[in-house]
């Protein structure tokens, strides 16, 4: 490893710009003569609409333009998609409604989209958007899992509100397992609906070049590629070739900005109508009503064990709540990116799960930071934690009794782990947090009225999303290689073109660690440049955890091609045989000589090309290459949480809090550590703080920051982070991946340390002080009785 | 339209405003300092803070024309030059940022906590102090780290620098 090669916990070459202000947003881009857009939306979880009266706002100071669904009808404006086609038990495909940019004769969920209005300032926009007279005929609503087939019909296209009811698993095999079990464990579980809530709220710009017929968005988006294929291929605005799509700086995404969604399409869209660039950008309380949602289950699940402690099976049933319309990869979400990773660290000889998806009169859930996987963790971690405490055994040592510890290992849900070691990253989470001391702590802080509790959340996830064919074979409508393009300049300097796009990870820095350590160049000679169609030809973008072990492997693969053709330059440079040139640390060498020439000088001689004949080597210096994973990857690991409740208040405070985590090989541990603060952050929030509220008429309750509660410095400590490391064997960097780990890893090491503090298992996310309060009355009792 | 003028990072400034204008619209729009973000409509975020007359104040709650005759600093003004003020140094050595979106706020919250409490901040005190401003990002562990280690630095700053 060099300074700032591969290893290196070197500090982040974009971060000049953002602490000085100068970070380049979508809301900081202003284009000559824009408009801007203001939404009408709806006050009503379900209504008919009658019909829209947007007259008086037409005539109203400074309004350009107003636009409904007739109008996005008549222009023959495609609808939203979902990308991925779930098929349910009985082989019938999902029940997919249309999901209209403009709502069209019916309303869906409070904030959908009713209509647009367009004028020189934001203010006239907003005012005039009072003046538009909506007849709506309000609909009874479904808000929740729990009545969301008690009445209303939300969709023509799926009776009883059912998108899909679908499963995963060898059901025979399962109920054979439960029959002869010696135990069985069975738990109720909520996983609470949730905002992504990345502090940059989403924005758009759309603009027409007259001149050449075509599009330009500026966007908040994870994926420009997937969004400009969207919105040419299936919404039909232009064809690709016409349209440029450019996520500059993104202030964070978390999932939220993976989807495409009404307000970006009807901007870009009324851009060519208007014949002027048309600026949205989204208030906070607009994000809380419209930005897609997370999480949002009920599940029931029960686990087998025999007389030696061994799990035989797992059975869960679960019911996803997916809102008032499928979202851009919601139904994939408590599918195939949940019910495979059911099987944990655990070698379970069974699983069966069963999935029914709902629409409900809210707004659209989909992907979240981890996505399925902090749900599916959620399940196998509280039920195993239960498991032991039933049997009487340690929860650590019921664990490592059941870890899988032989590799490849094929669950009976789809995955293939391909290595690990589940027990190193226990012992060393052991050892980091002490745990051999927790009694003695316990006992302090039961001294001074306290609980104390300590949760273990054993954690697996499948990143590197992801092999194309296979999730083709899963219903995938795209596939999910990474591009990357290597450009070399005649001075040596070297730009990266990557599909792969950075919103807070750093890509910057760590894409450019890999090119300095493979091509032995200083890191400021290397430039990375992403989310501009116009730039990268195609890329699918960065979730799941996929932009080291899939973008930085196509990047990689991409640099053996420069080097081999650089390689053939050096060749001709330094009169040798191609099989006689070794390149390393920047410098080509005749074998066995002193005879050498240096990067900057090997890419020169590329362009000039007088050394060796251009028609049997093709001037110049630069390759790309396409990178599709042959297997997930499976980043695994353990936190430990410590908590004290005070059982007068029911307030937690989190005391201690241990990760060791298996990414691989990590290209920059300062990167990869933040990584895991964050993902734990947001876990804590969802354990302790959060939750997306609707009452019954479908108005969310909780819609701002004054009432949705985020985790805030003061309710989150400080993080011991570890490492093991068993490097990746599907990709040649040994990477796994570290973006979503702290999130899927956390929620179960809350729950788990409270359940443990209070003494017994009732208790659901959010953990507020009021549930805890409730939950601790018992052990309270017992502790004033002593 | 009436007219506002104010000290904007050393300049002074001056537009014709609608009277609704809030501070951080007059410096995004109508000066282009666009390193005061707007990440909520409540002021609970802080992605917005600024200093008045040398205290922090969150852009988005005050009007600009209040702030007529004012002396204001925004991101953009802290750095001496090409040299980064030691706050925002703290924050690129520590990994106090990911996104960048909080970053400026953050910054000129924190700069404004030395002034108030010293240059010596314990973690509790960084974390009670910081319950205006949101992360979504690095769960506050590497803020914490930036910040204690920028009001150690900020203790060797000229005094006339350290008092913004």
């Amino acid at each position: 490893m060099g300074a700032t090669g591969i290893g290196a916990a070197i500090p982040r070459k974009e971060d000049h710009r953002f602490v000085t202000g100068k970070g380049r947003y979508v809301d900081d881009i202003n284009r000559p003569g824009q408009a801007y857009a203001f939404f009408l939306r709806s006050p009503h979880a379900h209504a008919k609409i009658n019909s829209i009266d947007t007259k008086a706002a037409e005539s109203a100071p400074g309004v350009v333009a107003v636009y409904t669904g007739d109008d996005i009808a008549a222009d023959k404006v495609g609808g939203l998609i979902c990308g991925w086609l779930i098929h349910s038990k009985d082989g019938s495909p999902m029940n997919a409604g249309p999901h209209p940019a403009l709502a069209q004769g019916k309303v869906r969920y409070v904030g959908d989209h009713v209509a647009v209005v367009i004028a020189d300032t934001l203010a006239q926009a907003r005012d005039a958007a009072e003046k538009i007279e909506v007849d709506y005929e309000v609909l009874p609503a479904v808000v929740d899992l729990a009545n969301a087939q008690s009445g209303t019909q939300i969709h023509d296209v799926a009776p009883n509100n059912v998108v899909y009811d679908w499963h995963l698993g060898d059901k025979a095999a399962v109920d054979k397992a439960f029959a002869s079990a010696k135990h069985v464990t069975k738990l109720e579980l909520v996983n609470n609906r949730l905002v992504p809530n990345p502090m940059e709220p989403r924005a758009a710009v759309g603009e027409y070049e007259e001149g050449t017929d075509s599009l330009v968005l500026y966007t908040t988006s994870q994926n420009p590629h997937v969004a400009r294929l969207v919105l040419s291929a299936f919404i039909g605005l232009a064809p690709e070739h016409k349209f440029r799509v450019i996520a500059p700086d993104v202030g964070g995404g978390f999932g939220s900005k993976i989807f495409i969604y009404a307000e970006e399409t009807v901007c870009v869209w009324a851009a060519r109508k208007i014949r002027r660039p048309v600026k949205w950008n989204c208030d906070r309380t607009e994000a809380f009503l419209c930005d897609a949602h997370g999480r949002d289950h009920v599940t029931h699940a029960e686990l087998a064990t025999d007389a030696d402690g061994k799990i035989t099976a797992l059975r869960v049933s679960t019911k996803a709540n997916l809102g008032a319309y499928l979202s851009t990869f919601a139904s994939s979400v408590p599918t195939y990116l949940y019910v495979p990773l059911l099987s944990g660290q655990y070698n379970i000889p069974a699983i069966y799960g069963e999935v029914m998806a709902l629409y409900t009169n809210t707004a659209p859930v989909d992907a979240y930071r981890g996505a399925g996987r902090p749900e599916a963790t959620f399940v196998i971690e509280r039920i195993v934690e239960m498991a032991a405490r039933e049997l009487g055994m340690d929860p650590a040592e019921f664990r490592r009794k059941n870890f899988v510890t032989q590799f490849p290992h094929q669950t009976p849900v789809i995955m293939c782990y391909d290595t690990g070691d589940y027990d190193a990253s226990l012992k060393k989470a052991q050892e980091i947090h002490d745990t051999a001391g927790f009694p003695s702590r316990k006992a302090q802080s039961e001294s001074q009225g306290k609980l104390r509790g300590l949760g273990y959340s054993a954690y697996i996830e499948a990143c590197g999303i992801a092999p194309s064919a296979a999730v083709g074979s899963l219903g995938a409508g795209v596939g999910l290689w990474e591009s990357a393009e290597v450009r070399v300049n005649p001075i040596g300097t070297v730009e990266i073109l990557t599909g792969s796009h950075s919103h807070g990870q750093g890509h910057e820095t760590t894409f450019a660690q890999l090119v300095s350590d493979r091509l032995g160049i200083p890191i400021d000679n290397v430039s990375i440049v992403h989310g501009d169609t116009d730039k990268v030809q195609m890329g699918m973008g960065t979730y799941g955890s996929r932009s080291g072990a899939v973008g930085m492997s196509a990047i990689f693969k991409a640099l053996e091609k420069v080097e081999a053709k650089a390689k053939k330059v050096a060749a001709h440079v330094l009169e040798a045989a191609e099989g006689d040139i070794e390149f390393k640390d920047g410098k080509f060498t005749v074998k066995g000589t002193d005879k050498n020439a240096d990067w900057g000088t090997i890419a020169l001689q590329a362009y000039i090309a007088h050394k060796f004949n251009g028609q049997e080597l093709e001037p110049g210096l630069k390759e790309s290459a396409f990178w599709d994973p042959t297997n997930f990857t499976f980043p695994a690991g353990v936190h430990i949480c410590e908590l004290e409740v005070d059982p007068a208040t029911g307030l937690t405070t989190i005391e201690k809090w241990t990760a060791v985590d298996d990414f691989g090989n990590l290209i920059n541990p300062m990167i990869v550590e933040g990584q895991v603060h964050g993902g734990i952050a947001q876990g804590v929030g969802q354990a302790l703080l959060e939750g997306a509220i609707y009452n019954d008429e479908g108005q969310l309750i909780t819609a701002s920051f004054m009432d949705y509660c985020m985790p805030r410095a003061g309710d989150v400590p400080s993080y011991s982070v570890g490492m093991t490391t068993t490097p990746c064997p599907s990709n040649p960097l040994g990477i796994k991946g570290c973006g979503e780990a702290g999130a899927i890893a956390s929620p179960p090491a809350v729950i788990n340390a409270l359940t443990n503090a209070v003494g017994h298992e009732n208790l659901q996310m959010p953990a507020t002080p009021e549930r805890v309060w409730k939950a601790a009355q018992g052990a309270r009792l017992r502790m004033a009785a002593e | 339209m009436p007219t506002v003028s104010m000290n904007v990072n050393g300049r002074q400034r001056s537009a014709d405003i609608d009277p609704r204008t809030l501070l951080v619209q007059f410096l995004r729009e109508n000066l282009r300092l666009t390193g005061t973000h707007v990440g909520c409509d409540t002021s609970q975020c802080g992605a917005c803070v600024v200093q008045i007359d040398g205290e922090a104040v969150k852009a988005c709650t005050v009007l600009a024309l209040s702030c007529d005759g004012s002396n204001v600093l925004t991101i953009e003004g802290l750095a001496n030059g090409n040299e980064l003020h030691p706050m925002q140094e703290a924050f690129r050595e520590h990994h106090g940022l990911q996104c960048g979106f909080c970053t400026p706020g953050m910054i000129m919250t924190a700069v404004d906590l030395v002034r108030r409490k010293g240059n010596n901040l314990d973690e509790k005190t960084i974390r009670e102090e910081l319950e205006g401003n949101l992360c979504r990002c690095t769960g506050y562990h590497n803020i914490v780290k930036a910040i204690a280690a920028g009001a150690r630095n900020m203790a060797s700053m000229p005094q006339s620098k350290a008092a913004e």
